[in-house]
C-alpha cells in the first residue's frame, strides 16, 4: 500500500512536459474551487468534508476523522496534500513550491492541499494574516486536533511526525515525502508519474 | 503496487499551456517571521534505533562544559541510574518549548527514582541560530534546568538514534536498552490536555520489569535542522 519514494532519484522526464503558469486568483475557501474539471468536482462536492467552523475564510476541522475524506477521494484527481505550521521555518520555505504547482495545474486534475498545524490559538492571529498576505492561491485548512499519535500512521506509517510532511495520491496510488522539497521540479517530479499515470 | 491507469496517453494530450505570467511568486517568497537562515530538514533515516535495540553510544558537551556518556550520568542520589529518559529536544521549536516543563517536570519527578532526563540539543547551529551553544546555556541558566542538556555539535549522534523532531524521546533502560520511543503524552502542543502520559507509563513499566504500551508512540515535531 505505502508507497515511499524519495524525491530526488524521481527526475522524470515527464516532469518536463506539463507547464502552465496561469494566475488567476482562486475564490471562497472551504468549498472546492471552481478551478477541477466536472467529473472531480462532483465527488469533490458530494465528500468534501464539512468545516466546524471557519476562521477568517479559513475552514477549522477540530479532529482528524473530519478531514480523513481529503485522504480518500476516489477519483481521477491527483491530491498533494502538505502538513505545515506558520512557525516551521522549513515549511514556510517550501510553500511557494506548492503554490507553483497549484498555479502551473490549473483546471487539470490536480489539487493541493495545505493542512495547517498551528497552534489553535494562532490560527486567527498568525495563520489567516499569513495566508491573506501571501495571497496564497492552495486550498489552506487549519487541524486543531493535536492527538497526533491517534492520527499520524492514518496518513501514513512512514510519517515519524516531523513537519514539513507532504502526502500525495491518486485513487489507490500514494506517495509519502517525509522532508522539506527544495523546489518545483522535485515536488512535481514525485506528484506527476500519478498526474499522467506514467510510474517512471 | 496498484495499477489503475493506462488511459492516460489522454493527459499527455493536455500537454500544452499558455503562460500568463506568474506574478504572485514574489509576495509568496516572503520570508517567514521566524527564519533567519535556509533550513534543510532530514529525511526519515532507515538506520535509526527502535525499541528493543541498543542505545548507541555518545559522549557530548553539557552546558556546563563537562563531557557526558552514559557512564558519565547520576541520578539524583548520585548513584548509577536505572534507566536514562533521552530527549532530542531544542531552544526554537514551539512543541519543544511548549514541552520544556514538563520535561523539567519529569526529571524533578523520575531522577530521584533513579531515571534522569538527559536532554540532548540536535539543531545545527549555523541553520538555527537559536539553538547555539551559547543560546542553550543561556536558557538552561533562565530555566535552571536540573538535568543535562548536551550538544550534540556536529550532528552525529541524532541520526544514529534515528531522530527526526524535537522534542523526541527515547527511554533507555541500565542496559542500554531502548524500551520506549515517542513522545512525552498524547498532547504536546497542550499540556492541560494531556489524556495519557505514554513516557511516565513506559518509566513506571520498565521500573516493576514490564514492557511498555504502547512502546512506541508519535507525535508531530519540528524537523531537525541541518545543513
Amino acid at each position: 500500500m505505502e508507497v515511499f519514494t524519495r524525491p530526488m532519484p524521481v527526475i522524470c522526464g515527464f516532469a518536463l512536459i506539463l507547464f502552465s503558469c496561469n494566475a488567476a486568483p482562486a475564490t471562497g475557501q472551504g468549498q472546492p474551487s471552481a478551478k477541477t474539471p466536472e467529473s472531480t468536482q462532483q465527488d469533490e462536492v458530494a465528500r468534501w468534508p464539512k468545516p466546524v467552523t471557519t476562521i477568517q475564510g479559513i475552514p477549522v476541522y477540530e479532529e482528524f476523522s473530519q478531514v480523513e475524506p481529503f485522504f480518500h477521494f476516489d477519483n481521477d484527481t491527483t491530491y498533494v496534500i502538505n502538513f505545515w505550521a506558520t512557525w516551521c521555518k522549513p515549511c514556510v520555505e517550501e510553500l511557494p513550491y506548492f503554490e507553483e504547482l497549484t498555479a502551473a495545474y490549473e483546471g487539470q486534475k490536480v489539487r493541493v492541499i495545505l493542512i495547517s498545524l498551528d497552534f489553535p490559538r494562532q490560527f486567527e492571529s498568525k495563520l489567516a494574516p499569513f495566508v491573506r498576505e501571501r495571497e496564497m492561491q492552495s486550498e489552506v485548512i487549519a487541524l486543531a486536533d493535536g492527538r497526533y499519535n491517534d492520527w499520524i500512521d492514518k496518513v501514513s506509517t512512514e510519517w515519524t511526525g516531523a513537519i514539513p510532511a507532504t502526502y500525495v495520491y491518486k485513487g489507490e496510488e500514494s506517495r509519502f515525502i517525509g522532508n522539506s522539497v527544495k523546489s518545483m521540479a522535485e515536488l512535481e517530479a514525485v506528484a506527476n508519474p500519478l498526474i499522467t499515470g506514467n510510474k517512471r | 503496487m496498484k495499477h489503475l491507469n493506462l488511459i492516460l496517453t489522454l493527459a499527455l494530450a493536455l500537454a500544452s499551456f499558455a503562460c500568463n505570467g506568474g506574478a504572485n511568486t514574489e509576495k509568496q517568497a516572503k520570508a517567514a517571521t521566524e527564519s533567519e537562515a535556509p533550513a534543510k530538514t532530514v529525511a526519515l533515516k532507515p538506520d535509526g534505533v527502535g525499541v528493543g535495540d541498543k542505545a548507541p553510544e555518545f559522549k557530548l558537551k553539557n552546558v556546563d562544559g563537562k563531557e557526558y556518556s552514559f557512564q558519565d550520568i547520576r541520578d539524583a542520589s548520585g548513584d548509577a541510574p536505572r534507566g536514562y529518559i533521552l530527549i532530542f529536544t531544542c531552544n526554537t521549536c514551539p512543541y519543544a518549548q511548549a514541552s520544556e516543563q514538563r520535561i523539567i517536570n519529569l526529571h524533578n519527578k523520575y531522577a530521584a527514582m533513579g531515571y534522569p532526563v538527559v536532554a540532548i540539543q540536535p539543531n545545527d547551529p549555523a541553520v538555527q541560530p537559536g539553538d547555539s551553544f551559547d543560546a542553550m546555556q543561556k536558557r538552561a541558566r533562565q530555566m535552571e534546568y536540573p538535568f543535562l542538556y548536551l550538544f550534540d555539535e556536529g550532528q552525529e549522534v541524532y541520526p544514529k538514534y534515528g531522530a527526526t523532531r524535537t522534542p523526541e524521546v527515547y527511554l533507555v533502560d541500565k542496559s542500554l536498552t531502548v524500551r520506549y520511543h515517542g513522545a512525552i503524552d498524547d498532547n504536546v502542543r497542550d499540556e492541560d490536555g494531556v489524556k495519557e502520559k505514554f513516557l511516565e507509563n513506559a518509566i513506571q513499566a520498565i521500573d516493576k520489569g514490564e514492557d511498555p504500551k504502547p512502546a512506541t508512540t508519535k507525535a508531530v515535531g519540528c524537523s531537525i535542522k541541518t545543513a
